[in-house]
């Protein structure tokens, strides 16, 4: 019964990583596809941790972690690049 | 007197590193080739010591170990054959050595080079003469090639110098290659490395299946080294070293090392009809082609060079004659071939006296006159007298007419032709009647290039407007060593039976061994009115005849195609090869990475692809298979169409992106199969390298931003879609063929053995620790080099200076 409820968990997570995708592809702007791949990072920490439940392992919560931080620092530096051009700036020669 | 003969051979390699010391501290003060004239002249000494002991039918047998492990001694074997050698080496090399003092300037030339390289060869032709090992034989061969090779490239600045070299160099280590593989292929059959012991062994030889491509390639490396035809081209072209080093190398030594390995092994090889037709028949070609040739010279070295091959081809089909011997076994008809053989060895100690001599001579005209051409000398007979006489000693004796030795040697030829002809062997009927006609047109071109070589030279109108010098007789230390071996041409003639029963009865006894006690020979400058004579006369009254008409017919040699000639054909196939091996670099060393690929690829669908299929190992489904769950299922349809849009997107930032879900899908898959470790690093790996790719999306140059999709090309297709199905097919069939119990039990043990609950990490760093240790390094210079990349802008910094 509870396997069944994760599984249609990782049924929807699974739709909203494909209508993410769409705006990925679509999305007219890089912001929003931006936004969309940060989205597909929260929906891959869910389904992993659905995932880890149905596998009935404790193994792999340092994967949700890591997406978290992966998709965290990569939004972040996409914001920056959209901002001003490059990621990792030079220091000003005073 | 242990090991004397020893010392004796690797003395001029000793005298070799003395030498450039001795030209620092004497030069130009002394001459330092009267430090090296000591070298011969101490050997030849020495060889005449023991002339009394060989002429008894002993031997002398001297070895010291080089690789015992391998039976490789150094040895010197002194016979009757090697006798002769070894003296012709020193005695000549000494008389060589005395005119090259004269010769040679010590003011302008480098003499340290000459004479180090003269002494090396020196030593290297005695080590072969004297080597009873086949293998130091072998190296002593390739020394000789060598020094060769540096002596006619003496004058190094000379275009025609290195031409002459390179392609004497070619030619006899071509043939010495060829030598080497016959003279393994009778190791191999005689089990053995020394030729005595080769020479017990002959009746395993002769049966073997080797023995005729052993003896083809020994006769190979014979023929390449003795300017037979059709090898013969390199000695014209070697005239271009100093004339000492052609009248030694070139005329008395180096090009008789070939008629001393045919001698050496017609113990072994003689007797079969094999040997007997390829011997003598390729030496009667060499005697006509080289006789022919000689005429139509203008330069005279070039005429002597002509000569030279034309008497080696004497000498050699002698030889092979003269194997039938060893068909007859003991008997009358087996000594009257073995006369041959006699004939041979005495012609080759003639003609090293009377080319050599002719050969100083001629470096003495060239010295004194500034010019080698026939069309620009004549009329030197008053001036220089003693060269006259010196040249018309040579050249008669090279015509073969008495009283000097090559009249004797020629009329022992005429015999031993005549002989094969009455006593016919291995289907001479056949042929027979044509070889002495062949012998004879020889004989007469023969004399023709000689009377060529004295009147054309000496007598006429002279004509001091055409030479840069003034003629005039050379001084008397040049004169000394051709006037020897003029005194040997005359002094052989009148006592030649001193010579045969010293030399030439052991040299019979040692290339013949079924004649252990010699054939009772004496050789008589008159021997009644017979054929050889009336042939001779016929040499001489044709050969005067054409002579006299010799400009009607010369014009004949215009008409022989430029293209026919082996020069022409050696030139042709040098480029040729060259050419073609361009060409067919070119072809495929494109310096396309494609191709390259392709080739990579195209080897490893033909040789995986076609073992898989030769050794049956197509199977599938075997017991091994697991069961398919939903997840994978889903999992791989996703990965695949990942892969999909990587070939197929359009542009290439889909590419990158599509590529990167293929990581994740894969990291995914670790998830599944629960592998959570190997999940994490590879999350973050694939972060990493997308950006990376995403940098050098970003940095392209604007100009080759190329929005369009891959092109499609089908050998693209075909190779891809095949290695893809070789490498599947042997992913499933090893799953099928496990044919051990895997060792993942043992790692299973972590917690006991390392103290670690996770295995993965444990067999990391505890278990395969090493492995890990490298992979760190990789990861290191991987860091270093990307640093030193960005960093370290060579080229860059070079262009803004």
């Amino acid at each position: 019964m509870f396997d069944q409820f994760l599984l249609i968990c990782l049924f929807f997570l699974a739709l909203s990583i494909l209508a993410a995708l769409y705006r990925v592809i679509k999305g007219p702007s890089t912001p929003d596809r931006v936004m969309a791949l940060d989205n597909i990072g929260v929906n891959l920490i869910a389904g992993v941790a659905c995932l880890s439940i149905l596998l009935r392992t404790h193994a792999f919560l340092d994967i949700i972690l890591l997406i978290g931080i992966l998709s965290f620092v990569g939004t972040i530096a996409f914001a920056r690049f959209i901002e001003r051009g490059v990621v990792i700036e030079r220091k000003r020669v005073h | 007197m242990v090991f004397l003969l020893l010392f004796m051979i690797f003395l001029p390699f000793i005298f070799a590193i003395l030498t450039p010391f001795l030209y620092k501290l004497f030069a130009p003060r002394v001459h330092t080739g009267w430090f090296v004239a000591i070298v011969p002249l101490s050997v030849f000494v020495l060889l005449l010591q023991y002339i009394p002991v060989i002429s008894n039918g002993q031997t002398i047998y001297q070895s010291v170990p080089w690789i015992p492990s391998l039976g490789v001694n150094i040895t010197a074997y002194l016979d009757g054959l090697s006798l002769i050698f070894g003296l012709l080496i020193s005695g000549v090399g000494f008389l060589v050595v005395l005119y090259s003092i004269y010769y040679m300037s010590k003011e302008r030339e480098a003499l340290h080079n000459f004479y180090v390289y003269m002494l090396l060869f020196m030593g290297a032709m005695f080590g072969l003469v004297f080597s009873d090992n086949i293998l130091v034989l072998y190296v002593f061969w390739e020394l000789t090639s060598i020094s060769s090779f540096l002596l006619i490239a003496y004058w190094y600045q000379r275009k025609n110098s290195r031409y002459g070299a390179q392609k004497s160099m070619l030619i006899t280590i071509f043939g010495g290659l060829a030598m080497l593989s016959g003279l393994i292929m009778l190791s191999m059959m005689s089990d053995s490395y020394n030729i005595r012991e080769i020479l017990s062994e002959v009746h395993v030889v002769t049966e073997s299946p080797l023995f005729l491509p052993a003896m083809i390639l020994l006769l190979l490396g014979a023929f390449t080294k003795s300017a037979q035809f059709p090898f013969s081209i390199w000695l014209p072209d070697a005239m271009e070293a100093p004339t000492p080093i052609s009248a030694y190398l070139h005329s008395a030594t180096m090009v008789k090392a070939g008629i001393y390995l045919v001698a050496r092994f017609t113990a072994v090889f003689g007797g079969s009809s094999e040997w007997f037709w390829i011997v003598s028949g390729v030496g009667l070609i060499t005697l006509v082609y080289g006789s022919i040739n000689a005429v139509n010279q203008k330069d005279l070295k070039a005429l002597l060079a002509y000569s030279t091959i034309s008497q080696l081809g004497l000498i050699m089909s002698l030889l092979g004659l003269g194997s039938a011997s060893l068909y007859f076994g003991n008997g009358d008809e087996s000594t009257v071939y073995a006369m041959a053989i006699i004939a041979s060895m005495f012609h080759l100690i003639n003609h090293s006296t009377f080319k050599g001599s002719l050969f100083m001579v001629i470096g003495i005209i060239d010295h004194e006159t500034g010019t080698r051409d026939i069309r620009k000398l004549g009329g030197l007979m008053s001036l220089m007298p003693i060269s006259f006489t010196l040249t018309i000693i040579g050249s008669f004796a090279m015509a073969g007419l008495p009283p000097f030795n090559g009249f004797l040697s020629k009329e022992m030829f005429f015999t031993s032709i005549l002989t094969a002809v009455e006593q016919p062997v291995f289907g001479m009927k056949m042929f027979g009647l044509f070889v002495p006609i062949i012998a004879w047109i020889a004989s007469v071109f023969t004399f023709i290039y000689c009377m060529i070589l004295v009147f054309k030279t000496f007598t006429g109108k002279h004509q001091p407007e055409k030479i840069d010098k003034v003629a005039k007789e050379a001084p008397i230390g040049m004169l000394i060593p051709p006037a020897i071996l003029a005194i040997l041409v005359i002094g052989i003639f009148f006592f030649p039976n001193v010579v045969g029963k010293n030399f030439l009865q052991p040299a019979l006894m040692a290339i013949l061994p079924i004649h252990s006690e010699g054939v009772g020979l004496t050789i008589k400058a008159w021997h009644g009115w017979n054929t050889e004579l009336f042939m001779t006369i016929g040499v001489v009254l044709f050969g005067s005849i054409m002579y006299i008409f010799l400009k009607r017919w010369t014009v004949l040699y215009h008409f022989f195609p430029k293209t026919l000639t082996l020069n022409h054909l050696y030139n042709q196939s040098l480029e040729g090869t060259e050419m073609m091996s361009y060409k067919v670099t070119n072809k495929y060393m494109t310096g396309k990475m494609r191709d390259y690929l392709v080739y990579i690829f195209g080897f490893m669908i033909v040789i995986l692809g076609g073992a898989l299929w030769l050794s049956d190992g197509i199977t599938f489904l075997g017991s091994n298979q697991a069961g398919v769950s939903i997840y994978e299922g889903v999992l791989l349809g996703a990965m695949v169409i990942s892969g999909f849009a990587v070939l197929l997107s359009k542009s290439r930032l889909t590419a990158i992106i599509a590529l990167g879900a293929l990581g994740y899908l894969v990291s995914l898959f670790f998830v599944i199969f629960r592998a959570p470790d190997l999940a994490l690093t590879q999350l973050v790996v694939e972060t990493v390298t997308s950006a990376l790719f995403l940098l050098c999306f970003y940095h392209l140059p604007k100009l080759r931003k190329e929005v369009s999709r891959i092109q499609f090309k089908l050998t693209n297709a075909v190779i891809s879609i095949g290695v893809g199905t070789v490498v599947t097919l042997l992913a499933l069939a090893v799953n099928n063929h496990r044919l051990f119990a895997s060792i993942s039990n043992f790692f299973e043990q972590s917690y006991t053995l390392a103290g670690a609950k996770n295995i993965v990490n444990a067999i990391l760093v505890d278990f395969r620790g090493f492995d890990t240790m490298l992979e760190i390094l990789v990861l290191c210079i991987a860091g270093l080099g990307v640093y030193t990349l960005i960093k370290l802008q060579l080229a860059g910094r070079d262009r803004k200076e």
